[in-house]
């Protein structure tokens, strides 16, 4: 069965990973310590698996179906056969009664589409938020992060896979209705809500509710997505959110098609309507070796972004980790990591970062004007923040972002 | 010098080569393909994949439900037929062997109305007992044990009776299984509880795939089938049954066209159903899913409906699992030889 994720009964959780050095059983109090132990040390090793908590649980066993189950939001009835078609992202599924669509996560039943995961929640965490990676948006703060099961894409080169390649039924998890979660934020001095680790896209209707609980109880919310999304899911599911940060995960439509499992220009579109709603976003970019790693595509990217988008807009240039699909490739050299960003910074894009490589100077923010440095981080830490009232404090350029509560 | 004289040499290339294309046309798999396919070259009677379609108007008396003794009856001509034989027994104890462990794989997802068949599963049990299986070396299942039961399945996990249970009572591997586009965790009960798999699907139409016969029923194998149902669920289908896994102990499939469906698949529709009393048996899943689909194209057609090409959906899944990457049996209707019976 499921459990209540209840900040006052103390149920005693473990830190799911048998790899993990932090695999313990733990009441809830120190279940949070361990977490933000756990945090500091990923800033020592920030590509570690994010560490998920979880309830006990020995093995495949039935979960309460019913809690989970909320009529979906966006998709249309059709007129034969009990069938609908899913309006969420743009794959459209077309789904035949007791059929679900390709997320896994949502179900028709007798012509009416189910989500089978609001409030199931299979990983929570508390991370820094320069882990999603915002590094524009309160640094320094932690965010109560947490995930369903499922995804609408399949990215060859996923790392939670595990999480997000499965049906909720596979998985163990928490009932968290929205309430609760925006308590255990607050309870947990996080001014912020993540809804990250596999794709918040499929669990739009529990973000959304997440999200005005959190809002009422003055916790922010942000969203860490692939950004395939139909426009009209995207304005009103994302227009909750406070910050966004989209995983463009290439420039070319092959990529999306052979590796991603989706299509690119459906993302490049969420990104200018995000851009027209004003929602803060940041862009990473997974650089994985000989995909999706060519000069024209970096330089691409950044033209895209900077007619489109901005130069404001923060690219983060990752660093691709064997796993899943894509175990027989190498990690990212750095120097491919630094050759995009000198693409982009050539390009005029003023916040170019590259993320995964602990102590790279590239992690940084400097002022574009006089390229004196604002915020230094260390690994997940931001460990010297000068930015004051949204400005350099040597130069006076504005430097664009959300710095304080 | 060679013991073979040249002439000799060149009647036992051919023999082989013949032999070679046989064993790429008809795809079977297991001991029993093997005795077959000896007894072909050195015979030259069976060219063929063969399916049998065995049917009985009578299966249902003149009620609605399956009569177990006229079933077990169909199922025994049906084998009789697929492997020659005229004793029903020979067929199973040339199939499995004591000490085996045998996994039945049905279909449960259409629910109350269009899934595999109950007297079926007990007849396929029954003779599998009397060729020497243990009762409890024998697991019927599916993904999920709710779905076993809610259509009438006795859920079964200890004891010395034949075992039914679904994956999640087991879960599965950890460990990714992977050909060409699938990556997929494996059911525990097919990589750990049976060395023998004997698929049991049913005859239906699918709403994306166009069909849904033998080689998709593998879906319900692994963790993640949902991933798997873009383009008409080409090539995935055929991908996933490459895999060793499944390759290996697959040795035949019974398919359950008792009750099938033409239109509006998977899931049950009692108005695109249709009362066919029929098992279609084949060691050669590809030719029994071309055959399977041109019944359901033929009832599509008598009902006034599209093809499924028409629709869209033609089933080109099945020509894939044909092709030279795949070879896990013959679509092409000259090298399958259909036994009605």
């Amino acid at each position: 069965m499921s459990r209540e994720l209840d900040a006052q009964k103390g149920e005693s959780l473990v830190i799911r990973g048998e790899q993990s050095p932090f695999s313990c059983p733990l009441d809830r109090r120190s279940f949070l310590k361990c977490a933000l132990a756990s945090g500091a040390a990923l800033g020592v090793c920030e590509f570690a698996q994010p560490l998920v908590a979880i309830p006990s649980w020995a093995g495949p066993q039935k979960q309460d179906d019913s809690r989970f189950t909320v009529e979906a939001k966006f998709y249309q009835k059709l007129p034969n056969n009990k069938k609908i078609k899913c309006k969420l992202c743009p794959r459209e599924c077309t789904v035949g009664d007791r059929e679900r669509g390709y997320c896994g996560v949502r179900e028709n039943r007798g012509g009416t589409y189910y989500t089978l995961v609001h409030s199931r929640v299979c990983a929570a965490h508390i991370d820094p938020i320069e882990k999603k990676p915002l590094f524009h948006y309160l640094p320094g703060t932690l965010a109560f992060s947490l995930a369903t099961a499922g995804c609408n894409v399949n990215c060859k080169f996923c790392q939670n896979w595990d999480i997000s390649q499965v049906r909720p039924e596979q998985v163990p998890a928490d009932y968290a209705p929205p309430k609760l979660v925006a308590e255990l934020a607050k309870q947990r001095d996080c001014p912020t809500i993540a809804y990250t680790y596999s794709e918040p896209v499929i669990f739009s209707e529990y973000l959304m509710d997440a999200a005005d609980a959190g809002h009422e109880a003055g916790i922010r919310s942000v969203v860490v997505s692939n950004g395939y999304m139909q426009e009209e899911a995207l304005k009103t599911a994302y227009g909750k959110m406070d910050a966004v940060k989209i995983d463009l995960k290439a420039f070319t439509e092959s990529y999306y098609k052979d590796v991603v499992v989706g299509e690119l220009k459906p993302v490049l579109d969420s990104l200018v309507t995000l851009r027209k709603m004003n929602k803060w976003t940041e862009i990473v970019y997974l650089v994985v070796p000989a995909m999706n790693d060519s000069d024209a595509e970096f330089r691409g990217l950044a033209r895209w972004v900077k007619t489109n988008l901005g130069v404001d807009v923060p690219i983060h240039f990752t660093q691709f980790h064997p796993e899943y699909l894509l175990k027989n490739l190498p990690i990212t050299p750095v120097p491919t990591l630094e050759r995009a960003k000198a693409i982009a910074d050539a390009e005029g894009l003023h916040y170019v970062y590259i993320g995964n490589v602990p102590g790279h100077p590239a992690q940084n923010t400097y002022c574009p004007k006089c390229r004196r440095m604002l915020v230094e981080r260390v690994g997940f830490t931001a460990s010297q923040m000068l930015i004051r009232k949204g400005s350099c404090p040597f130069c006076g350029q504005p430097i664009p972002g959300v710095w304080h509560a | 010098m060679s013991a073979i004289r040249s002439a000799d040499r060149r009647d036992f290339l051919k023999k082989c080569l013949t032999g070679a294309v046989v064993l790429g046309a008809s795809g079977k798999m297991g001991l029993l393909a093997a005795a077959e396919q000896q007894q072909q070259q050195q015979g030259a009677v069976l060219a063929k994949s063969r399916v049998v379609i065995a049917r009985d108007a009578m299966l249902r008396g003149v009620g609605t439900t399956v009569d177990s003794r006229r079933m077990l009856s169909l199922l025994d001509r049906a084998m009789q037929a697929l492997f020659d034989r005229d004793n029903p027994m020979e067929t199973w104890t040339k199939l499995v062997r004591p000490g085996e462990t045998v996994g039945l794989k049905v279909n449960v997802l259409g629910g109350r109305g269009l899934s595999s068949n109950l007297q079926l599963i007990e007849a396929i049990c029954e003779r599998l007992q009397e060729a020497g299986i243990k009762a409890n070396d024998i697991v019927v299942w599916d993904r999920g044990t709710d779905e076993l039961e809610h259509v009438g399945f006795h859920v079964s996990t200890g004891g010395n009776r034949v075992q039914c249970f679904g994956t999640d009572r087991v879960d599965y591997e950890q460990e990714l299984a992977m050909h060409g586009s699938v990556g997929s965790r494996l059911s525990k009960i097919l990589t750990q509880r049976c060395n023998v798999l004997i698929n049991v699907p049913v005859l239906k139409d699918h709403d994306g795939a166009g069909v849904t016969i033998a080689l998709k029923n593998m879906y319900g194998v692994i963790h993640n089938p949902n991933k798997y149902h873009p383009n008409g669920c080409n090539p995935y289908i055929a991908d996933l049954n490459m895999l060793p896994e499944i390759r290996t102990k697959m040795r035949l499939t019974i398919c359950d066209a008792t009750t099938a469906c033409f239109e509006g698949g998977p899931g049950y529709k009692p108005e695109y159903s249709w009362k066919n009393n029929a098992l279609m048996v084949s060691q050669d899943p590809v030719a029994l899913d071309y055959t399977g689909w041109q019944i359901i194209e033929r009832k599509r057609a008598e009902k006034g409906l599209k093809t499924l090409e028409g629709d869209s959906r033609a089933p080109h899944y099945i020509a894939t699992a044909a092709d030279a990457q795949h070879r896990l049996g013959t679509n092409d209707p000259r090298s399958i030889a259909v036994v009605e019976v």
